[in-house]
């Protein structure tokens, strides 16, 4: 009925503050930026101010408390003589003082009077405090000052001087109740005990007032300054020092607690010797700081265990972060239907607002932001794009197809990177684009018949089975199957589905294919022979190793990719030593190129012959270890036979000998190592024993128990490392010589 | 892959001549080599003899499409041409019809061509003749049949269809897995 009663008219509830009043915090800066871990701030006009006063008050209360120390003293002294001699002059002055000092009181009038007060006098001292304290004190302290330099230039001790300091004596008193609310005055106090104590020592007689002032000051500057740095210090160390975490307090914590740790730690690591905890070892701190990154951008522990050995601890954060974020949308012109320009004005005027992608491709554009989706416009459903990354523009630039070619797409689904090589053969030669997948293969066809490619073979097999089906291409393009490390943004659950299996099953595949594919290629084509590996992943694992591997199965050398930008591939990653060309492939990450994480390489075949497997060469290794004993014995026979003369013959061949076999065994040894770390150790132990075994032929022949002793020796340093089993041939091969030139002579 | 039974022959180019009128011929004598129309499945595959040969090492288990993709014939024993076709059918149309922008959308969404979203007609449309369907900017966007001369077009209503619809470039979307 009617309007609602204003039951709360006139009572303004006050709602708290608004979207506005609420004030961003202060940025927190890493204690690494800001130096000596301390930040300036600015103080406002009225701190400035106060702080100036606060200073010179300070300055003039210790200089007044000096005064009033020794004045004390004197008073006592005087006070004494008074009530001897009891020179009324100057009590009566005395009193006139404390009546003009304490003049709104009425104090008591006894000899009391000195340290009692009643109780309203205080109060009523505060409210004048609290009224007009600024011109009070300033008043009170001028006049001390005053005081305070009469004093200093009458340089005798007079009696007007004492009743003065009398006068001060009360004004102190007085001043004392007054302050008690003041903070600095007990700080004051001991500045003040401590500065008397440099007074008494630097008493000297010779010395100007003025100047033993100034000493007095210097002092206690320095004392000031002293105590200053060392509270400085003591910040430092508090805010420097990041607390290691207990295992009670790792439970709950916020993302931005989360934040915060990492990157305290990546500071921790980044200037480990200055600012480790000594308990703590650095696996420590990368164990906290890999927990960390998990729960911060949820990846599993595996995952960002491998990213954490891939990248070093600054690039890893941006990659991180890059792998969050979306890449630009890009779509490459599909050359056999239209041209770029032609496109991008047609695209524009739906209003599309996009540009060129980038100097190094003639085909591709970077979409910023459309009004129409740009995956149903009718330029789209004619043909004269497709969407596509610009990373998968990069392996069909390195294969560099030309016209009338034969050209093998191991695993095409969806097609863009396949018709990209039929536009870049204009519609000649044959193209066939293969992949597993029944239902994949479906988009390769509908993008082929909508790009308007028509030299294409479409197939859908096992690439692995390819040449058994059909040999002899020009170029292969291998876009293998992978973990997809590189794309994070595009799919998340990359993060958490992956463990060390899912890799080694990728790149067993790969190797599989990527043999496949090298089978597949004829090297005595006119204009090809060319096989171009890719992968959407950044692990070393599905991509150098992947190389490496068929380096060492096939008939292959790596080749320049002709890609401009792009970083080296790695020669050297942990355990791992791939061959030395490995820098001619390329990286690709979304921190630094701003396109998905990629990798390509690209081989060139130089003879379609299949090399045996490497079991053979363990053979004939094993031949050569196993021949060697029989032709030193050989040796020793004919020595033993011949004269003095020939001996130094002899000598050489023995001498010779061993060491050829010896290096030959440590050469294969160390390609096998490289070739798989696993099975070092193995090769080592059987190496150890072939070499004792070898040692114990020497034994058979009846040679000095020393030499069994080097022997052991020996294999000792053998079963250690690479460099030391060098280390320890040579040696024993050098003492065995001599041991050899013992007894024959 | 297997040649195209005669009776086949004939329907798919009784077809096509609907359409492209006697540039059927152009189809398969090309100056660029011998292409032919080769069967799998019931769908019809134009391709180039050279790549023919590549593609029959392949076993047929394997092979998904070669070239260009026709159409199919139905259970009936009736040819129907496939979107895929258009690349082929446009450049040597007979009879064309040329949609407004307003129109483009409906059409592209699978349905028949109102008159008044006709924009132009070539002269010489007869009844019940294949046309191919373009934008105003030429872009090749389907094919149909027309369903008024283009004499009658002229006097048509508004709203009666002047072709019906029978495939648009939209399919490559709406239908990729019927595509085949």
């Amino acid at each position: 009925m009617g309007r609602k009663a204003k039951f709360s008219d006139g009572v303004v509830v006050k709602k708290g503050p608004g979207k506005k009043a609420k004030k961003q915090k202060d940025p927190v800066f890493p204690k690494q930026l800001t130096e000596n871990g301390t930040i300036k701030k600015n103080l406002s006009h009225r701190q400035a101010l106060r702080a100036k006063r606060r200073l010179q008050q300070a300055l003039n209360r210790k200089k007044q408390n000096e005064r009033a120390s020794t004045g004390n003293k004197s008073t006592v002294f005087l006070k004494d003589e008074e009530s001897e001699s009891g020179s009324d002059v100057e009590s009566d002055e005395e009193i006139k003082s404390t009546k003009l000092s304490t003049r709104p009181s009425k104090g008591f009038s006894d000899d009391n009077k000195s340290w009692l007060k009643p109780k309203q006098n205080k109060l009523q001292d505060n409210n004048v405090k609290n009224g007009e304290s600024s011109t009070e004190e300033e008043n009170e302290e001028q006049e001390e000052d005053m005081d305070q330099e009469e004093e200093e230039l009458s340089s005798d001790p007079s009696d007007l001087e004492n009743s003065s300091d009398d006068e001060e004596d009360e004004k102190l008193k007085v001043e004392k109740l007054g302050d008690l609310s003041d903070e600095d005055s007990e700080e004051q106090d001991e500045f003040d005990s401590q500065a008397d104590g440099a007074a008494g020592e630097g008493s000297d007689d010779d010395l100007l007032p003025i100047e033993k002032e100034t000493i007095k000051l210097k002092k206690k500057q320095a004392k000031e300054q002293k105590l200053a740095e060392e509270e400085l210090q003591l910040n430092i160390a508090n805010q420097e020092v990041f607390a290691f975490p207990k295992k009670s307090d790792e439970d709950v914590q916020s993302l931005q607690d989360v934040q915060q740790r990492i990157r305290e730690v990546i500071a921790v690591l980044t200037d480990f010797n200055k600012l480790r905890d000594k308990n703590h070892s650095r696996s420590e701190y990368l164990d906290i700081l890999k927990k960390d990154l998990c729960t911060y951008y949820s990846y599993n522990e595996f995952l960002m265990e491998k990213f954490m050995q891939l990248f070093p601890l600054s690039e890893l954060l941006e990659f991180l972060e890059a792998s969050e974020v979306q890449r630009p949308l890009t779509i490459r012109t599909n050359s056999l239907k239209t041209r770029r320009r032609d496109l991008a004005q047609a695209l524009i005027n739906r209003g599309v607002n996009l540009d060129p992608i980038g100097k190094w491709s003639k085909v591709g554009l970077v979409i910023y932001s459309s009004q129409v989706p740009i995956g149903a416009t009718p330029e789209y459903l004619a043909g004269h794009y497709i969407i596509q990354g610009a990373s998968s523009l990069l392996p069909v630039m390195a294969l560099a197809p030309q016209e009338n070619e034969r050209i093998l797409d191991m695993s095409a689904a969806p097609g863009g990177k396949a018709s990209h090589i039929a536009a870049i053969m204009k519609n000649t030669g044959v193209l066939f684009a293969n992949d597993i997948s029944k239902e994949r293969i479906k988009a390769v066809v509908g993008n082929f018949h909508r790009l308007g490619v028509v030299n294409s073979v479409i197939t859908c097999m096992d690439g692995r089975k390819y040449p058994k089906i059909m040999t002899g291409f020009d170029r292969v393009l291998l876009d293998a199957p992978c973990t997809g490390t590189g794309v994070v943004a595009k799919d998340q659950s990359v993060k958490t589905s992956k463990d060390e299996q899912d890799i080694q099953r990728c790149y067993n595949l790969q190797r599989e294919l990527l043999l496949a594919a090298i089978d597949c290629v004829n090297a005595k084509s006119s204009s090809g022979g060319y096989i171009v590996y890719s992968t959407c992943s950044v692990l070393p694992e599905e991509n150098e190793w992947v190389i490496d591997y068929a380096l060492k199965k096939r008939n292959v050398k790596l080749v320049e990719t002709g890609l401009e930008f792009g970083t080296e591939g790695f020669v050297n990653y942990r355990q791992h030593r791939f061959h030395p060309t490995m820098k001619l492939t390329k990286r690709f990450y979304p921190h630094s190129h701003n396109m998905d994480g990629f990798f390509v390489a690209k081989l060139r075949k130089f003879s379609n012959l299949i090399p045996k497997s490497g079991g053979d060469e363990v053979n004939i290794i094993e031949e050569n270890v196993e021949d060697e004993p029989v032709e030193e014995n050989k040796a020793e026979v004919k020595a033993k036979k011949n004269s003095n003369s020939l001996n130094k013959a002899s000598e050489n061949k023995v001498k010779k000998r061993p060491e050829q076999t010896k290096e030959s065994v440590l050469k294969h040894s160390k390609k096998r190592a490289n070739e798989d770390g696993e099975e070092v150790s193995i090769k080592k132990s059987r190496l150890s024993e072939k070499l004792n075994t070898k040692d114990k032929n020497k034994q058979k022949k009846g040679k000095s128990s020393k030499v069994n002793g080097t022997d052991k020796k020996l294999s000792v340093l053998v079963n250690k490392t690479k460099g030391k089993l060098a280390k320890g041939i040579k040696n024993s091969s050098s003492k065995s010589k001599k041991k050899l030139r013992h007894k024959y002579k | 892959m297997k040649r195209l039974s005669e009776e086949r022959t004939k329907i798919l180019f009784e077809k096509l001549t609907k359409y492209i009128g006697s540039n059927v011929k152009l189809l398969i004598e090309r100056p660029d080599g011998l292409y032919c129309f080769r069967e799998q499945k019931d769908r019809v595959y134009y391709v180039s003899e050279k790549i023919l040969k590549l593609a029959n090492s392949i076993p047929p288990e394997h092979l998904i499409s070669i070239g260009t993709l026709f159409g199919k014939f139905t259970k009936s024993n009736k040819f129907r041409l496939h979107i895929t076709a258009l690349s082929y059918l446009s450049p040597y149309a007979q009879s064309k019809i040329w949609l407004k922008s307003s129109a483009e959308q409906q059409f592209l969404y699978g349905h028949h061509i109102p008159k008044s979203g006709l924009g132009r007609i070539s002269e010489n449309a007869e009844k019940y003749q294949g046309v191919v369907v373009y934008s105003m900017s030429d872009l090749p966007l389907g094919f149909g049949v027309a369903a008024r001369s283009t004499a009658e077009c002229k006097h048509a209503e508004p709203l009666v269809s002047v072709c019906f619809h029978q495939a648009d470039i939209g399919e490559y979307i709406r239908s990729e897995e019927d595509l085949l």
